[in-house]
């Protein structure tokens, strides 16, 4: 509950328009893209500037009520879904670019500017920021650092924490700090910028970020390569990697998968092949050619049933957009689509992939698996229906299995969406209790009243770990 | 809240969680996707309940009992613009625009209106739009009111600035209406020109055949020249949209079996109609009546011949076509893009007019705010989308916009006296369009 008392100090600081309470508001705040999960807040409040998230943080501070920062509610790990009420907190005020800095190569925004739309805008100067996530046309950079978020560009240029170089951040006492700069180099302290990355709002509420650019590739190229079976595919991909090429993006999708993005997309895509794998390239025109042509070589030699390389860039990118839908496309098939993402190392994909298949079989489930191949991070998707009981059950077996199996190969439980309530009661398995003890430390230092994101991140109980039997 | 308050949204609650679609409410994934294609989502400046997510999620809301069907719920619904362009964007494949012609039907059902505003209903829905023979007697009106000086005479005398809002201006920009005994005298059949191509059967719709019936007979005139063998049913009823649309669900059914029946007698290749909103319905009568087992066959053997006239046209092909020198832009129906699917064949036809520069405008896709009924209950909303969407029209320099439903055109003319546009811009159907570049191409032959 927010007092009386309270609720008229929240609304004093950002005027009565910017503090939502009608049910209706709750309603549309209470979820995010994560199945399940729903819990409606107290309130919505659109801060207009840094002062704004401040002075809220204070009076959250002192009445111990709950902020979750959200930015469009893209994540899929129930991140932003306010399980303990409170106050949601949306930047449809705060999404400017605030600066273009051609000299320096950065861009400083606002958390609530749209992901796309800051990549066109530095597009435009002829500069590049990597990080891709599929919901990019939707997602905030907030959102996007808060998760850490991955995408498909990832393997070649990495994800969102390897551009993130300064931010400015409202501590859960209300201080404002800002860290980093526009500086390759810079020891001074913690690095509490990378801290923030991936924090998932459980330290503090980020409300100005400065992002590293690069100049935009001379040219890309696209392909396609189509296989009889998943394995095939897998280990092309190992292939690729082992013989020193890392490209742009490299994906793969499973038949059912590549059948249901064509449904939506209608670009023509084999719908009879066992597997996928999209292949991007860019760089230098001549390292492109070269590359594509090494790759499709190795593609062959792997038992590629074709390889077909696309004459446009319009072509190549009504690819990868239709690749982008894979997701929501596979919610076609059942009412619930539950996605996961463990990733391993990449020598490991093969083996990842033919273990998943004999994990769905084993727990008599639907899984498909599409995901960013080249750097190991597969998104096993499962098809059911929440309302169907038993098979959640077994669902949740599965995922466990997959999740074990991960582990055992190096890998881990999430790679990019983060972990949530979700994957919360699984984060031990992956760092250990003790891991896991010295992060909830760090997060009650920053948090004492455990006032940001509460319920995030740690889980009250930490699942068993499985033991699968051969 | 009062006792009588709280009864209704009980009832109302009830109501929604027996008459929804549950299976459809749960497919949607939240995944946003739908998000940057809805115009209320971006003229609000991004606020979840009302984009596409949001509606569905107090529609879920409601039936899962989260949440009372209040009057914000309602309105939020009321200010959805119905123009689907959140379903193609939907890569799950979510039929929106079922589920909330669904909800407006149960809260219509439940709605205690005013007597006038129950009268006017009535009035519109089972007297006037159901009745040809009515819809000829009111354009007459307006004919006489046009044709007689009273237009304008009122006008001079600022008599019409009493009409609410809206009203006024639509009142100027209304086409100019044939005489009673023109819109009387339709023909049953038009011969292909040459040797015949196709048959096909023209739904002329209510609106379409009396205030824009010049715009039919430009179409008559196309099929006749795209050597089309073209049929008109007599006894067609208006395709029951804006029934579908308002909340007035059985009305649209009882209007949609008629035109099945007669239009089911002709032997056809098409159903051709000219009109984005209505196709769409028409392309609809097969989910509308697919609960009823007399009906619901039929109903998709109908819905499977429907094509809109731009379709047709670029398919059989069209003889030479010329203009004067002009820059022309198209705003698209957001039905006929949406629902039917039709965005490039109009492109591709007026790009085939010599003489004709065509610039696209940006957000072509986008809803220009006419949506039905919406510029005249939602007039604030709608208001905002046309200026908006005049400012991109009128970036393209065009001295043409296009449109292909009377509702949009009715819009753009609308936008454009708004503007201050109407000495350098005109509005026009693209049938009538293309009918002119036809005739000048004749002419010169």
């Amino acid at each position: 509950m927010i007092s009386q008392e309270a609720k008229k100090k929240l609304q004093k600081i950002v005027g009565e328009e910017n503090y939502l309470d009608s049910k209706q508001s709750l309603v549309a705040y209470s979820y995010d893209s994560t199945p399940g999960y729903q819990a409606l807040p107290h309130a919505v409040m659109k801060p207009r500037n840094t002062q704004d998230v401040s002075e809220i943080v204070k009076v959250c501070n002192e009445y111990k009520i709950p902020i979750v920062p959200r930015g469009n509610a893209t994540n899929l790990c129930a991140g932003t879904c306010p399980l303990e009420g409170g106050i949601v907190l949306i930047f449809t005020h705060m999404n400017k670019i605030l600066e273009i800095d051609e000299e320096n190569l950065t861009v400083t925004v606002q958390p609530g500017l749209i992901t796309l739309d800051m990549i066109n805008a530095v597009e435009s100067k002829g500069l590049f920021y990597p990080p891709d996530p599929s919901s990019m046309k939707i997602s905030t950079i907030g959102g996007n650092i808060n998760e850490c978020s991955g995408g498909l560009r990832g393997l070649k240029y990495g994800v969102t924490r390897d551009y993130v170089i300064a931010l400015e951040t409202v501590l859960p006492n209300g201080n404002v700090i800002r860290t980093g700069g526009k500086l390759a180099k810079d020891v001074a302290g913690y690095d509490f910028t990378r801290l923030m990355v991936g924090s998932e709002g459980t330290l503090g509420v980020i409300t100005e970020a400065t992002l590293k650019l690069i100049p935009v590739p001379e040219t890309k190229k696209t392909m396609l390569a189509l296989y009889d079976n998943l394995e095939a595919a897998g280990r092309t991909v190992s292939k690729i990697i082992a013989n020193k090429i890392i490209p742009a993006t490299l994906e793969f999708l499973d038949q059912p998968t590549i059948k249901v993005v064509e449904d939506f997309a209608k670009i023509g895509l084999p719908t009879e092949v066992g597997a996928v794998l999209l292949i991007e390239q860019d760089g230098p025109q001549e390292v492109v050619e070269r590359d594509i042509a090494n790759i499709a070589k190795i593609c062959e030699e792997e038992k590629a049933l074709s390889v077909q390389v696309a004459q446009t860039p319009e072509e190549g990118a009504a690819l990868t957009t239709a690749r982008r839908s894979a997701l929501s496309a596979l919610a076609r098939m059942k009412p619930t689509t539950i996605l996961e993402d463990a990733t391993v190392p990449r020598s490991k994909v093969a083996e990842m992939v033919r273990e998943i298949e004999v994990i769905a079989k084993r727990n008599n489930v639907e899984i498909c698996t599409f995901g960013h191949a080249g750097d190991g991070n597969l998104h096993p998707t499962c098809m059911t229906d929440v309302r169907n009981k038993d098979e959640m059950h077994r669902v949740e077996v599965a995922f466990e299995e997959i999740f074990e199996k991960a582990i055992q190969l190096g890998g881990t439980i999430t790679g990019e969406h983060g972990v949530g309530v979700m994957k919360s009661p699984y984060l031990a398995w992956k760092l250990g209790e003790e891991g896991v003890e010295a992060m909830k430390t760090l997060k009650m230092a920053f948090d004492p009243n455990n006032i940001m994101n509460p319920g995030k991140m740690f889980a009250k109980e930490s699942r068993k770990r499985v033991v699968v039997n051969r | 809240m009062s006792q009588t308050t709280e009864k209704r949204q009980q009832e109302l609650a009830i109501d929604m969680k027996q008459g929804m679609d549950y299976d459809e409410l749960v497919n949607c994934m939240r995944c946003g996707f739908c998000l940057p294609a809805c115009p209320t989502y971006r003229e609000t400046g991004g606020n979840e309940a009302a984009s596409p997510r949001g509606r569905i999620a107090l529609m879920k809301a409601v039936v899962d009992g989260l949440m009372e069907p209040d009057e914000d719920f309602e309105k939020q619904l009321s200010q959805c613009l119905g123009c689907r362009a959140c379903e193609p964007a939907c890569p799950s494949g979510m039929k929106y625009g079922y589920l909330l012609e669904d909800a407006r039907d149960i809260i219509q059902k439940k709605k205690k209106h005013s007597m006038p505003v129950r009268m006017l209903r009535s009035l519109v829905f089972n007297e006037l739009f159901p009745k040809q023979n009515r819809m000829r007697t009111v354009s007459s009106l307006l004919w006489f009111y046009q044709s007689t000086g009273i237009q304008k005479l009122a006008q001079a005398t600022h008599l019409t600035k009493i009409a609410p809002g809206n009203l006024s201006m639509i009142e100027r920009v209304l086409p100019k209406v044939p005489s009673p005994s023109r819109m009387k005298n339709r023909p049953s059949h038009v011969a292909a020109e040459g040797t015949a191509k196709k048959k096909v059967a023209f739904f002329s719709g209510c609106l379409m055949d009396t205030m824009f019936m010049e715009t039919n007979d430009a179409t008559l005139y196309l099929l006749s020249k795209a050597n089309c063998d073209t049929i008109i049913p007599k006894k067609q009823s208006c395709c029951g949209a804006l029934h579908a649309h308002s909340g007035e669900k059985d009305g649209a059914k009882d209007l949609a079996k008629n035109n099945i029946l007669i239009f089911e007698k002709e032997k056809v290749d098409y159903i051709v109609s000219n009109a984005g909103g209505c196709g769409a319905l028409l392309v609809d009568y097969g989910h509308l009546l697919k609960d009823d087992p007399e009906w619901a066959d039929r109903a998709k053997a109908f819905s499977d011949k429907v094509k809109d006239i731009s379709e047709i046209l670029y398919e059989v092909g069209l003889p030479k076509m010329e203009l004067d020198p002009q820059t022309v832009t198209y705003q698209d129906s957001c039905h006929l893009r949406n629902v039917m699917g039709t965005f490039s064949a109009p492109r591709k036809l007026m790009q085939s007019i010599e003489g004709v520069t065509y610039k696209e405008m940006q957000d072509a896709d986008r809803c220009c705010g006419s949506a039905g009924v919406y510029n005249i209950i939602e007039q604030e909303m709608s208001m905002q989308i046309l200026d908006v969407k005049m400012e991109h029209a009128k970036a393209t320099k065009a001295r043409t916009l296009v449109t292909a439903n009377p509702g949009c055109l009715l819009q753009m003319k609308l936008g454009i006296e708004r503007a201050g546009l109407q000495k350098d811009v005109r509005a026009v159907h693209i049938v009538d369009l293309l009918a002119e570049a036809l005739k000048k191409a004749e002419g010169k032959a």
